[in-house]
């Protein structure tokens, strides 16, 4: 069990998202950072998908119950365990009583906090998600607040020792500017030469409208060949659409999960990371890519998730000492054995 | 026919476009293609969202390309003519208390139309509607085939707050709000039928494809129901398709 002693901006629970539902009107949600998340679960030695919290520009203050062992990944809140600095994309072990406090994010906007065993609140629709817009998922399906309590999901032993991640997977310094690669459709015949050309060779600002939904950025007008609205249909994470005004709106998490603006282009999955760690002010890029280059930087992300948990793996067995296999027969039947100190 | 046209949407969104317009026929098309593709068990296929008119198709890059998924694709429409074997719309009953404390603006309508209120629920009851698709929050439906005689403006300044259950009028749409939420359609009725219940088996009521028809209740009657909805023995009344009445949309 852990306490919100004190609450954050914007903390809910989110895994990797409501799927399954969208014909019915029911947004995916999940985290809005996926590669911050993912890590978070891989470095707490969580199965993929669990319920994790993802604090928003301001952090929330924990206190634990129980033992755990918790990884906090994505932007930097300054957390402190009992008062002294812990290190973000790191795995330690907690104990019973101690306290978690996370402040204000100095670097980037959201910062995932995974516990061993997950967060486990009820599975609504098959995910944990918070969507506050229909109250359901995570806790009584709203943001955290003080006094709520959480239960932590059984996980068998936990480990005992931090882990820092490596350099090589950790993202990018975050600045005040980003790019974002777009693969463009479906609506792309809806705009302007020009028009296509204005969004992917000037920079955009985000402005204060960015949330779990969506982003809306302010920059040069983007110029329509025809009319700004369609006939309604399905919205995918990333859809960068671009209503009457020319602004593009770049959608989130939260989506709606139909819109009937043009939709320009879609920026790539991988990159919404980017996006999800950017503020109000800073500066996007969208540069054009094909749906090969697209593909192949989802490969890339996968392979670096698999590379995490193999690193995360040899690091452990690293720590507990000599580690001896054979392999041994028994009734025909052949098993590979591994023995370690403990 | 229009021709299918094949759109990208992001590395994991695949576009199967039917037409560009609202119109039944096209629509019947796309939910025949989604429950092909859902027969189909195309391996590599994450989900697949039916709209107006066209369907987007969420899917794994790394299990199946996007060229391969289109031709799986354009192949089963070919094979099967596009024609699902066995389409089962049904039509779903919505009991609707018009007027007074749960339909405020059913006067404004009237006045509006030039009809009497008793014209407006008549002329509202009077066609089953089309579920062309879901969206906007969970479970809400968007209809077609609302008369054009009770047509209404959406309001100027939209209500913070409208309660689940209202149904509304905005220009030739109609529908239902499921879950509370702010909005400036003209509310006409309440059911107290739930169209989203999260924590039920079968949590929504309607799919794209089903037809939905209105039906006026008196508030004693819409107060028993919502008893029944309360303590979950509410059984809401569905009729297949093929007797739906005179509306073929």
């Amino acid at each position: 069990m852990i306490t919100i002693v004190s609450a954050g901006l914007f903390t809910t629970v989110q895994d990797a998202g409501r799927w399954g539902f969208q014909a019915y009107g029911v947004p995916v949600a999940g985290a809005m950072d996926r590669y911050a998340y993912n890590l978070a679960n891989i470095l707490a030695g969580n199965p993929p998908g669990t319920a994790c919290l993802e604090m928003t520009v301001t952090g929330d203050t924990i206190r634990f119950e129980t033992d755990a062992y918790i990884a906090i990944c994505g932007a930097d809140m300054q957390p402190a365990l009992d008062g002294k600095a812990a290190a973000t994309w790191s795995a330690f072990p907690v104990t019973a009583g101690s306290t978690l406090s996370c402040g204000y994010a100095v670097r980037g906007c959201r910062t995932y906090l995974a516990v061993r065993g997950g967060i486990d609140v009820p599975v609504v629709l098959g995910s944990r998600s918070t969507y506050t817009r229909a109250a359901i998922g995570g806790l009584e399906g709203r943001k955290l607040k003080v006094g709520d309590k959480l239960a932590i999901g059984n996980s068998g032993p936990s480990d005992s020792r931090p882990l820092h991640l490596p350099g090589e997977y950790k993202p990018a310094a975050v600045s005040g500017e980003i790019t974002l690669r777009v693969l463009p459709g479906p609506q792309q015949d809806h705009f302007t030469m020009a028009g296509i050309e204005t969004l992917f060779s000037s920079p955009y600002t985000i402005t204060d409208e960015a949330d779990r939904m969506g982003c809306r950025l302010e920059g040069l007008k983007i110029e329509h060949a025809d009319k700004a609205d369609i006939v309604s249909d399905a919205l995918p994470q990333g859809a960068i659409q671009v209503p009457g005004h020319g602004m593009p709106i770049i959608m989130m998490a939260d989506r709606q999960t139909t819109g009937g603006y043009t939709k320009i282009g879609t920026v790539i999955g991988p990159d919404l990371a980017l996006l999800a760690q950017a503020k109000p002010g800073d500066t996007v890029r969208l540069k054009r890519c094909s749906d090969e280059e697209a593909v192949a930087v989802l490969r890339k992300e996968r392979e670096l998730y698999e590379a995490a948990s193999a690193w995360r793996a040899s690091a452990l067995s690293r720590e507990q000492g000599p580690v001896r296999r054979f392999t041994m027969t028994v009734n025909g039947q052949s098993y590979d054995i591994e023995v370690r100190e403990v | 026919m229009d021709e299918i046209r094949f759109l990208d949407a992001g590395e994991q969104g695949l576009v199967v476009e039917f037409g560009a317009r609202i119109d039944p026929g096209i629509n019947r098309r796309v939910h025949n293609a989604a429950t092909l593709i859902a027969a189909a068990r195309i391996p590599g296929i994450l989900e697949v969202v039916p709209t107006y008119r066209s369907l987007l198709i969420y899917f794994d890059p790394l299990a199946i390309s996007r060229r391969q998924l289109a031709e799986s694709v354009r192949l089963l429409l070919e094979d099967t003519g596009g024609e699902a074997q066995t389409v089962t719309a049904r039509v779903v009953e919505i009991p609707v208390a018009y007027g007074g404390e749960h339909g405020p603006d059913l006067a404004f309508v009237a006045s509006h139309t030039g009809l009497s209120p008793e014209e407006v629920v008549a002329i509202h009851t009077s066609v089953p509607y089309l579920v062309y698709m879901l969206g906007f929050t969970p479970g809400f439906p968007y209809l077609g085939g609302m008369s054009e005689r009770i047509a209404a403006p959406r309001l100027e300044q939209p209500r913070t707050a409208i309660p689940g259950g209202s149904v509304g009028i905005a220009g030739t749409q109609t529908g239902i709000y499921p879950v509370a939420s702010p909005g400036g359609w003209r509310i006409i009725g309440r059911t107290p039928v739930k169209l989203f219940a999260p924590g039920a088996a079968d949590p929504f009521l309607f799919a794209a494809g089903d037809y939905l028809q209105f039906k006026a209740v008196s508030a004693a009657d819409y107060a028993a129901i919502a008893e029944q909805v309360a303590s979950g023995v509410y059984e809401p009344v569905v009729r297949s398709a093929t007797d739906k009445g005179g509306d073929a949309r």
